[in-house]
């Protein structure tokens, strides 16, 4: 055990539990005022949800003892079996507690990402059934499969260090499903859509941003030169993300600071599969590339008229999926020892082909898995508010708060 | 009596008040308002693209005046609220029937 690593992993957790929030914020900012309780309460509300059944079970189902490379079995459930001594298959340097946590906050980050694709209609009964479905069937699985020992993804050698597979292409195109079975809002693509704050947007993404240096540096596991390189690999993506954004939002008329939230957000989800595989330089190429088709993926999304309310998809999931390609060429056993090297470094094709195994069984089971789960709860308790709570707005018809004053 | 409702741009607030303090006119009533003229709103940009935002905020200064200064105060306002672009906003005049202060009880001209 080091208490050096044990230090960095208990503050990592802590910046990863402040992105929750933090997407609360990125999120309640882009809606219309009439839905930011209910689109903040989306997402805090996961903290409480999943931050119970993690340790009631689901941390057993991600990380216990593995069953036919699927799942984990139920030995952990109840944190039987997790103590503070380290676990000796995961994170062997940092109480087994700790890892445990920190994987926590992962799997609450991941539900709370896909309720941006949702927001301003879904019954706020039906997300929370959505939610504890979501993670037992599909984010436990693939969380066991990518990064849980025996996992099938893991034994073929797909590599994802912070979750550009389990958490943005999960949550990109499960949010995708759901918009399909859910439908768009009210007025989508006639009525302005205003955006109650920018600044609560800014404020989101930078306590995204800041967050992110727990996600991806906390995922070298370790107080380390992986972890400053995972983290330098991290800001510099973000960076390169959001100056290119602002370049192409000003390209076509003002640069905004919508625009360099958004990029900067896209920057740092697909700089996270490779933060911790690649030298930290490539983090900025990997940000440039990102906001360029993280860019115009959105128009495309418009074009097809998808609700996807707050891109989603095109933000995480096609974000997550650029980087986890990413790591076939960028990856270097030279920063990584247990990577490999991808394209660029002399490994040839074969990492980048593992990387697209990962990339199209996990989008395809998150799409499948969360279009069936949608479609059970249509049907019955159903997935919709009432189209005059809708007009109303979620603040007052799900929750009877609202976010800005009344007439006093 | 007439009653002068102005929609005004919020930044010419102070121009107009001070305006009609010039004149002697110092009661008013302020409030924030939104709405839209000939130009149907403006466009601002969302993540990509824009969209068109169809009311715009600007305020409504309602100030009570006797007959006589009417005309006088609609031209303070006309000459202080004036930027010469789009959306400089709007005048309206109307008879009022009846006032009352109701800490006295005045009735008339007397409460203006």
């Amino acid at each position: 055990m080091s208490a050096g690593d044990t230090g960095w992993i208990l503050v990592s957790i802590a910046l990863v539990m402040l992105m929750t929030p933090g997407v609360a914020l990125f999120y309640g900012g882009m809606v219309r005022k009439k839905s930011v309780i209910s689109t903040l309460m989306m997402n805090f509300a996961m903290l409480g949800v999943i931050g119970l059944l993690w340790v009631v079970y689901a941390y057993s189902l991600s990380f216990g003892p593995d069953i036919g490379g699927l799942i984990g079995n139920l030995k952990h459930v109840f944190l039987t079996g997790v103590e503070a001594e380290p676990s000796g298959v995961y994170a062997t340097t940092v109480p087994h507690l700790a890892f445990m946590m920190f994987q926590g906050m992962f799997a609450i980050i991941t539900v709370a990402l896909i309720t941006g694709a949702v927001v301003e209609r879904i019954k706020f009964s039906a997300l929370m059934v959505f939610a504890v479905a979501w993670l037992t069937l599909i984010y436990a699985p693939v969380a066991h499969w990518v990064w849980g020992d025996g996992g099938w993804l893991l034994k073929l050698g797909a590599l994802d260090f912070a979750g550009g597979i389990v958490v943005h292409i999960n949550a990109g195109l499960s949010a995708l499903a759901l918009v399909l079975v859910l439908g768009a809002r009210r007025g989508f693509k006639h009525e302005p859509m205003e955006p109650s704050s920018i600044p609560l947007v800014m404020i989101g993404a930078a306590l995204l941003w800041f967050g992110w240096f727990g996600f991806n540096a906390g995922s070298a596991l370790g107080a380390s030169g992986l972890a400053s390189s995972a983290l330098v690999a991290t800001n510099s993506a973000g960076a390169a993300a959001a100056t290119t954004w602002m370049l192409l939002a000003w390209n076509q008329r003002r640069p905004t600071l919508l625009g360099v939230a958004t990029g900067a957000v896209a920057g740092l989800a697909a700089v996270t599969p490779g933060a911790g595989f690649i030298p930290p330089i490539y983090g900025a190429a990997i940000g440039i590339i990102a906001a360029i088709v993280c860019y115009y993926a959105m128009i495309a999304k418009m074009k097809l008229g998808v609700d996807d309310s707050l891109d989603v998809m095109a933000v995480h999931g096609i974000g997550g999926i650029l980087g986890v390609l990413a790591v076939g060429i960028f990856a270097s056993a030279a920063v990584n020892p247990a990577g490999t090297d991808g394209l660029l470094f002399g490994g040839g094709l074969s990492l980048l082909g593992k990387q697209l195994v990962g990339t199209v069984s996990v989008g395809a089971f998150a799409f499948g898995g969360t279009w069936i789960i949608a479609k059970i709860i249509n049907a019955t308790i159903g997935l919709r508010v009432k189209e005059m709570e809708e007009v109303v707005g979620l603040d007052l018809s799900q929750h009877g708060e609202r976010a800005f004053g009344g007439i006093r | 009596m007439k009653k002068i409702e102005a929609v005004i741009r919020e930044e010419k607030l102070d121009a107009v008040k001070k305006a009609l303090e010039e004149m002697g006119i110092h009661g008013m009533t302020v409030t924030e308002v939104s709405g839209r003229g000939q130009q149907k709103g403006i466009s601002l940009q969302w993540r990509v693209g824009e969209y068109r935002v169809d009311f715009l905020p600007k305020l409504k200064v309602e100030v009570i005046c006797h007959d006589d200064d009417c005309h006088l105060a609609i031209e303070a306002i006309m000459k202080s609220a004036k930027t010469g672009r789009i959306g400089d906003g709007k005048i309206f005049v109307m008879p009022v029937e009846a006032a009352y202060r109701i800490r006295t009880g005045e009735t008339g001209e007397a409460v203006i």
